[in-house]
């Protein structure tokens, strides 16, 4: 049980990130490296403030804060100096690992016994309980803490989803949505279609860093390292929300993204509990990614083969 | 209206490829005309279109519209006066997003675009009625992705988004040539039933001389970057689409016996 709670948590907390390059990735079809870097910065930045003594609460804020700033200068890069989007993120991504590597003072910072932005909740849940340190959940039993973050990180991530979705339904939100789609049409429409991609990136960060601080405080520590092959974790998560419920329409497209990141993180749980090396993990995930951004391709030529062959003969 | 000053553009400077796309090409416009460019291909025709639409800046030059200075303006900044529509029909809207979607974010262009959400029930009736005039049985696909539609009817769509509000100037760009022959007869002539009822000022690049004939109230044709011919008023009138195929071959004749070949002539035979 506690494995499944684990996997859940880490899988909301990460949803952020998937939301994130949701908006990157496949609105403004913006391939935004600079994740990788975020992620650690939102980290980072959370953890040393929180050991300083700041509010968790406003440590993450500012986590999500410093997130857009990333995403922001990535976006200028691209705009405003022309360069590639790869290239861009790449560059940004390396300066924040300095970045990361300067805000910390050293590769690693735990986090233990440090008040968390669930602390509250987690207050609320002993009261409630009557100073129980564990509680039944189905007969498990499950340590409060857990159940706290969990509990935080469900209303956080929903309130996060629900809030996109109406932000992406405003005016703003729906020329937002077509910069990708269609740039000429957006500067026909009068909108500065790059200030559209600086603004999303911004935004995509942000989400990005505040998972990072999220997921810094869930597992008590920030690594400067972290951050690796987490724009490919956030791409197989979105592959999988789209491939389990579709994206017909917004809400549908949120809600697969946060669902397909949980599911992703519950088949990585299952997957290391029956032995695969850990150290294989981002192996089996870009490979996983490749088929899955190969396949469907593949299957449309082998049922033309099959079906399509058949009936000519 | 539309005030073109003696721009020029040329591409690729001073290299083999040099193209001399518009050479001190002026224009005056009139408010509520109808005007029609035509011209062979590389004439300057679409040229002259995007450097008014903005798509890219004349090396000199100014342009005026409605009295203002536009020349420094980027493109989208003069989208809060110019309506357009292009010649690829899948240009003028977004292929993934719903056709109400698409026509919200005309319905405010050139303007702020706050966070309120756009497409409420009663946007959706104000479209619908827009929509219906068209008659294409689009009013009951508003919340269908415009990408599935044909390419006729997203081009009526991209019409219909274009002159939503009241554009100062419309420019089309050869905006039924890739269009099958009936979709481009609806769209010809919903683009002048539209143009006369909301008496808007435009300017449309074709390469159909008959279309040229039949919509507009002056034709100017182009070639090599400038402006040979202007029909207008009663010349207009008179003018029909053989003696368009005449000036044409007129001028390419010009062409070929231009000075540098007369200069050549003379020197081996004068």
């Amino acid at each position: 049980m506690n494995l499944i709670i684990g996997a859940f948590t880490i899988g909301l907390i990460l949803s952020l990130l998937s939301l994130g390059m949701l908006i990157s990735f496949r609105m403004i079809k913006f391939t935004d490296i600079t994740v990788d870097g975020s992620i650690t910065l939102g980290a980072s930045l959370s953890a040393v403030l929180i050991m300083a003594g700041w509010s968790p609460w406003l440590a993450t804020l500012l986590a999500f804060l410093a997130g857009s700033l990333a995403g922001m200068i990535t976006g200028i890069l691209h705009t405003r100096f022309k360069i590639q989007e790869i290239l861009a993120g790449i560059l940004m991504m390396t300066a924040l690992y300095s970045i990361n590597l300067r805000i910390m003072g050293r590769s690693n910072i735990p986090l233990l016994d440090t008040a968390t932005v669930s602390s509250g909740f987690e207050k609320l849940l002993i009261e409630l309980t009557g100073g129980e340190a564990k509680l039944l959940v189905f007969g498990w039993p499950v340590s409060l803490a857990d159940l706290a973050v969990f509990g935080s990180s469900l209303i956080l991530c929903t309130l996060i989803g629900i809030l996109l979705t109406r932000f992406l339904r405003t005016h703003f939100g729906t020329v937002l949505r077509a910069t990708g789609n269609n740039p000429q049409m957006v500067r026909a429409q009068g909108v500065n279609n790059n200030t559209m991609v600086i603004f999303s990136l911004a935004l995509s960060n942000g989400l990005v860093a505040l998972s990072g601080a999220l997921l810094a405080q869930y597992q008590g520590f920030a690594d400067v390292q972290m951050g690796i092959g987490m724009m490919v974790w956030g791409l197989a998560s979105i592959i999988i929300g789209e491939a389990l419920i579709g994206k017909t329409g917004l809400g549908v497209t949120i809600t697969g993204a946060i669902l397909g990141t949980i599911l992703f993180r519950l088949l990585i749980a299952i997957a290391l509990r029956w032995g695969l090396n850990p150290n294989d993990l981002k192996l089996v995930t870009a490979l996983f990614v490749f088929l899955a951004l190969v396949t469907p391709g593949m299957f449309k030529s082998m049922s033309n083969k099959f079906f399509g062959g058949s009936r000519h003969a | 209206m539309l005030k073109i000053y003696a721009i020029s553009k040329t591409f690729f400077p001073n290299t083999v490829n040099e193209v001399r796309a518009l050479q001190k090409v002026s224009l005056t416009i009139e408010e509520g005309s109808f005007t029609a460019i035509i011209g062979t291909n590389g004439s300057g025709k679409s040229t002259l279109l995007n450097a008014i639409a903005g798509t890219f800046f004349p090396d000199e030059g100014k342009i005026t519209l409605d009295g203002t200075e536009i020349i420094n303006w980027p493109e989208y900044k003069r989208a809060s006066l110019v309506g357009r529509v292009f010649q690829n029909p899948f240009a003028g809207s977004a292929a993934e997003m719903t056709i109400a979607e698409n026509i919200v974010m005309a319905m405010r262009r050139g303007q702020s675009r706050p966070l309120r959400q756009a497409v409420t029930l009663s946007v959706k009736e104000v479209i619908a009625e827009r929509v219906r005039l068209l008659k294409m049985g689009l009013e009951d696909r508003l919340d269908n992705p415009i990408g599935t539609l044909s390419g006729g009817q997203r081009q009526a769509l991209t019409l219909l988004m274009a002159t939503w509000l009241k554009p100062k100037l419309l420019l089309l760009d050869e905006h039924t040539a890739a269009l099958d022959p009936k979709s481009a007869a609806k769209v010809s002539e919903l683009t002048k039933n539209i143009i006369q009822q909301e008496k808007l000022t435009a300017l449309m690049v074709t390469h159909s001389m008959q279309q040229a004939v039949d919509l507009s109230d002056r034709i100017v044709m182009m070639h090599r970057g400038q402006i040979v011919e202007d029909y207008r008023d009663e010349m207009k009138k008179r003018v029909r689409v053989i003696d368009l195929m005449e000036t044409f071959d007129r001028v390419q004749k010009r062409e070929l016996f231009d000075e540098s070949v007369a200069a050549l002539l003379e020197k081996q035979y004068v």
